[in-house]
């Protein structure tokens, strides 16, 4: 093994990748830990919110429905790096306006909150359209016939509506759970030690460019490949009982 | 939307109100650094613009034998094209282009004959590696819508360009590329205001475009909110522009 290193001449490489100090491995695998953690959080704030903003686009009323669709037009228009930057301040002030105002004195914001307020909020305004794309594919009927036998309205969104629009968003939410975790990337500028910035600064101090970059490369490489055979999981979970589109069947 | 439906209660309400921020904005807020900056401005604006459509056209280019070669090509060009377009979709932009920036601008100095030519003047500089990069980015993205609309295609008009004797090549021109194209052009839309959105990334290898003119403003004058709300009015602005040229683009195609 190892003289087939030397002889690609990756000996070098390995060792500036070994988990343990002088090796910098370790602390690619911590920024990938926190860009995970960022990237699930962000991702289940956004579902949350998306859910909520679907129902509200749907079946909201006038007022409602025109400010959400503000909040998706310009969360969608505006780049997410300028977002950021916009949610990390406001969000920052408010809570130290809130704080003060309170009589405590100003907090101090961990980078992870951070990371997964700004970058939720961003996800819930695409949710919120793949959400409202799937609750609409629905046939009506459903619903209709859930809400005759008298459910309430929760009750139909826990039992009927979620679990028919399962199958019509999980290609739309895997989608966004990529997005999700290459979008930790731009926390980056702003300071936070997730992947790509300890990357950044492991190639910086050792100036092995290359080898750090496409290790990292490889890292979001693997994980978007993992994703990608779990989503394939949830969607057959999610179809199970619908004719399979390779039949040529319609649903 | 009619000017009826505009002019509803609610929204009178609405209009009043944002109205009232923007006035708040233009009192209570700084704006006395505009006219100092306002040259700097415009010219990252325009390098904003012109990243934009030269990596879009690039970019699109390149996307079609990508997409070709997935939807038709013999093994040996379909699997490089699809592991192109999974690695370029799988990582982060702003990882691949500061590996493009760093790794690529720590390699070339190394290198005698690199250092010789005639094009090092430029490769010192930080664009051509931006430019290299959202070109990428932009053709693995679109390599794969370009694959699903070369073979969403009607089977029956390219089987019917053949049987008229047409060459192959004119047959890709006339029938094959303008229809894929058509197909898709809601999605490319949607693409290109992705890749508007992308553009600030380059800010962070030294191009001086809108983003970065924002960011210097706000470590020169001190101040958080202004440039921002006006970065993302700008963009808002451009993204419109995209949204009516694409609107036209697809208004100009007889619907069936």
């Amino acid at each position: 093994m190892e003289t087939l290193l030397d002889t690609l001449g990756l000996a070098q490489s390995m060792e500036l990748l070994s988990l343990s100090p002088p090796g910098w491995g370790g602390n690619l695998l911590r920024g990938l830990v926190n860009s995970l953690q960022i990237a699930f959080g962000a991702f289940g704030l956004g579902l949350v919110i998306g859910l909520f903003g679907a129902y509200g686009k749907l079946y909201g009323g006038v007022v409602i429905r025109d400010l959400l669709g503000i909040y998706t037009t310009v969360i969608r228009a505006v780049p997410e790096l300028v977002l950021i930057l916009i949610l990390y301040y406001v969000g920052t002030d408010l809570i130290n306006q809130a704080s003060e105002a309170m009589g405590y004195g100003r907090v101090e914001i961990s980078g992870v909150v951070a990371g997964i307020w700004v970058l939720g909020v961003v996800q819930g305004a695409y949710s919120t359209e793949v959400l409202r794309g799937a609750i609409q594919a629905v046939p009506k009927g459903q619903i209709e016939a859930a809400r005759a036998y008298g459910m309430p309205a929760f009750l139909v969104m826990r039992r009927v509506t979620i679990p028919a629009m399962m199958s019509f968003a999980v290609p739309g939410l895997a989608n966004l759970w990529l997005i999700a975790t290459k979008d930790t990337a731009l926390l980056a500028i702003v300071g936070f030690s997730e992947l790509t910035l300890e990357t950044k600064q492991a190639a910086a101090s050792t100036r092995a460019y290359f080898t750090f970059f496409l290790a990292a490369g490889a890292l979001y490489l693997v994980v978007t490949l993992l994703s990608g055979v779990v989503f394939g999981r949830i969607e057959k979970w999610a179809r199970r009982g619908q004719p399979s589109l390779r039949a040529g069947q319609s649903r | 939307m009619t000017l009826r439906a505009l002019f509803q209660p609610h929204r009178i309400v609405m209009m009043v109100l944002f109205a009232i921020f923007v006035i708040w904005c233009a009192m209570s807020l700084r704006w006395d650094w505009i006219p100092q900056y306002a040259p700097l401005a415009l010219e990252g604006l325009w390098r904003t613009i012109w990243i934009l459509i030269v990596t879009c056209i690039l970019g699109f280019l390149l996307a079609i034998p990508l997409g070709l070669a997935q939807a038709i090509g013999p093994w040996y060009l379909a699997a490089p094209a699809r592991v192109f377009c999974t690695v370029i979709r799988g990582t982060p932009l702003l990882l691949q282009i500061w590996l493009l920036y760093y790794g690529l601008g720590s390699l070339f100095p190394q290198i005698p004959w690199i250092r010789g030519s005639d094009l090092w003047p430029y490769l010192r500089q930080a664009w051509p590696y931006a430019v290299l990069a959202l070109t990428l980015s932009y053709a693995g993205y679109e390599g794969e819508v370009m694959r699903g609309a070369f073979s969403s295609v009607n089977k029956g008009q390219l089987e019917a360009a053949n049987s008229f004797g047409m060459p192959r090549f004119t047959m890709f021109r006339r029938i094959w590329l303008p229809q894929a194209i058509r197909n898709v052009l809601p999605t490319l839309g949607g693409e290109t205001i992705l890749q508007l959105k992308a553009t600030p990334l380059v800010a962070t290898i030294t191009v001086v475009e809108i983003y970065a003119v924002s960011s210097r403003v706000r470590s020169d004058m001190l101040i958080v909110y202004e440039p921002l709300l006006l970065l993302a009015l700008f963009y808002l602005i451009i993204a419109g522009v995209i949204t009516l040229l694409f609107r036209k683009f697809e208004n100009r195609v007889p619907t069936r």
